[in-house]
């Protein structure tokens, strides 16, 4: 390859009309993509000037640059909206519940199957249903889930009276959420975990095993190591994301009584800015959520650099 | 690691991933078996997973008089249309951005790959779609915004890096231009790739909800329509037809009937292409 680009590299001569002519079907076959690019996720980035304008569906038709600017005014109403503060609580709560369950699953499913010696069809069988839910759409799963944890669903069934697991107007919902989060993705989660595993050099174990390493000391002296700056990485990437709980997924496992636990920062930001068609505070909501995710990944980066050497850039 | 004396532990596993297995099987089990239960004896107890009084009477309601027709084809339009045009564009980027001699190949690259990691948020997209382009409830907009994805374009580019350039150049010399060299030489020898982006883009078509719930309203797809059924969904009987003697059916069973039309393609589909799934997750982005 690296022959390659050296030849391309010789070839690559100064630009002028020669050369675009010569180039024309490459540039006909990508022109109409960067357009395409340009429009859709360009424009749309130039869209957070309007987090310092005052822009309300009146205003919307006129020039950026007619607009009247109002600084951090978007901002400061934002935070000042009741709903605010909880929405964060709610953010946050989920995310951290999720990541730290979701991780914690995700291992434990990718050690236990590593370990799973019995026949191998058996092994094939569980990870391939265990994909099943990560190729469903949350649709299908809001829908499923209802019926196992609803007022007389299957689990009130079971246990003989109402639960009350999705009308409490309390945090047991995050934590509802959150198990209907784990179930449908750990086994996805599970497979970079088991591709990390593969890696774990075979003579490690047999090393172990003349030393009289029982299997429980081999899971966590050598294969929990090996997989250690996988579990790093992914980690300091969820956090990153802590803030960007997906609107979809709140929305379809909420209901009224519930609401006030599931909002997240994201479907608040979709309630003000197109619900109350008030963009320029919508659009803050989307700049600060941004602006603390790449915040946290940093300092989450900072952190893991300084307890190991697992970094993520 | 082969054991030859199977321990307790090993048992232990075992049942763990017994247990595993039902929990994962049991809410589509659960689901299968009251679609096809008759609508009032579910209401009795819904924790079953045989149906205790077959019935086709749900999805004959729906096809018949719940409205699922029109949603299930537009569903299977969006999905073929944004799968052949995605896939088609993609290929052509990735080839085009393959081309190290190709003047703007570094400029279009970062171009594509920045958009990655940055984007403008919900609420100006949404007004650039329907505010500015006024896309709103246009089959366009299920196809335009999402036209391709840049992780894809980058595991094709990174497919058609590997095979021979001696291929493409004796194509030139045949005096092939770049269009029909893509088309005629590259094409082909990316079926994999171009198998495994096919059923990304299929895939995610076919689960994607907030396209329509934000956009396209008036053009429900099967997702969305669940959606509807599922916010109005209370366990009611249908007033129209409370006669104990003729068969009735309710919101719970039309939602569970219409549960399983909008999985039963995922659940044919995916066994078949979840290696390919697997393969372009574990390989990750490859970055320039």
């Amino acid at each position: 390859m690296a022959k390659q680009n050296v030849k391309h590299a010789q070839n690559k001569k100064k630009l002028s009309p020669a050369l675009l002519w010569r180039q024309r079907y490459l540039l006909m076959m990508s022109l109409p993509f960067v357009i395409w690019l340009i429009i859709f996720k360009y424009i749309p980035l130039w869209g957070w000037t309007m987090a310092f304008q005052e822009v309300k569906p009146a205003t919307f038709a006129v020039p950026i640059w007619e607009r009247t600017f109002v600084g951090f005014e978007n901002f400061m109403n934002a935070f000042k909206d009741r709903l605010f503060a909880q929405t964060i609580i709610n953010t946050l709560g989920i995310s951290i519940l999720q990541i730290a369950v979701g991780t914690i699953v995700a291992i434990l499913f990718a050690v236990f199957l590593n370990e799973l010696a019995f026949f191998l069809g058996f092994k094939k069988l569980t990870q391939t249903i265990s994909y099943l839910p990560h190729f469903v759409s949350w649709v299908i799963i809001a829908s499923l889930a209802k019926n196992i944890f609803n007022d007389g669903g299957v689990l009130d069934t079971i246990f003989g009276r109402n639960l009350r697991l999705m009308s409490t107007n309390s945090p047991l919902i995050w934590i509802i959420i959150v198990i209907i989060d784990c179930w449908k993705e750990m086994g996805w989660n599970a497979i970079i975990y088991m591709s990390a595993m593969a890696g774990i050099d075979t003579g490690l174990y047999e090393a172990a095993e003349m030393d009289g390493a029982n299997r429980f000391r081999k899971m966590w002296h050598i294969t929990l190591p090996g997989i250690r700056s996988t579990i790093v990485v992914l980690l300091i990437m969820s956090i990153g994301g802590a803030l960007n709980v997906g609107m979809e997924r709140q929305m379809l496992l909420s209901n009224a009584t519930v609401q006030d636990h599931t909002m997240v920062l994201s479907w608040f930001s979709y309630l003000r800015g197109i619900g109350n068609s008030d963009y320029g505070l919508g659009t803050a909501l989307g700049v600060f959520q941004s602006v603390v995710g790449v915040t946290l990944l940093l300092i989450a980066n900072k952190i893991a650099g300084l307890i190991s050497d697992d970094k993520l850039v | 690691m082969k054991h030859l004396k199977k321990t307790w532990f090993d048992y232990f596993l075992v049942l763990f991933f017994v247990m595993i297995l039902i929990v994962t099987l049991y809410p589509f089990l659960n689901v299968l078996a009251i679609s096809f239960n008759d609508a009032t004896d579910t209401l009795r107890n819904v924790n079953f997973i045989i149906p205790r009084q077959f019935t086709l009477y749900n999805y004959n309601y729906v096809f018949k008089e719940g409205g699922i027709l029109m949603p299930l084809l537009l569903s299977i339009a969006k999905t073929v249309v944004g799968t052949v045009v995605g896939v088609i564009s993609t290929a052509m980027l990735a080839y085009v951005l393959s081309r190290r001699d190709f003047v703007f190949q570094k400029l279009f690259t970062i171009m594509f790959v920045i958009t990655m990691y940055v984007g403008g948020g919900l609420i100006p997209e949404y007004l650039l779609i329907m505010r500015t382009l006024h896309l709103g409830n246009n089959f366009l907009v299920y196809i335009l915004p999402g036209l391709l994805w840049v992780y894809n374009m980058i595991l094709v580019r990174s497919y058609i890096d590997g095979l021979p350039m001696a291929l493409q150049e004796a194509a030139k010399l045949d005096g092939a231009n770049d269009f029909q060299i893509w088309y005629i030489v590259i094409m082909p020898l990316c079926a994999p790739v171009i198998a495994t982006i096919a059923l990304f883009y299929a895939v995610g078509q076919w689960n994607s909800f907030m396209d329509t719930y934000l956009y396209a309203k008036n053009l429900p797809t099967l997702q969305y329509k669940l959606y509807e059924i599922m916010s109005q969904a209370t366990m009611q009987l249908d007033p129209h037809s409370t006669g104990t003697m003729s068969k009735t059916v309710t919101p719970m069973a039309i939602r569970m009937a219409v549960t399983v039309v909008a999985t039963v393609p995922i659940i044919i589909v995916y066994p078949f292409v979840q290696k390919y799934f697997v393969g372009g997750m574990t390989v990750g982005s490859v970055k320039s």
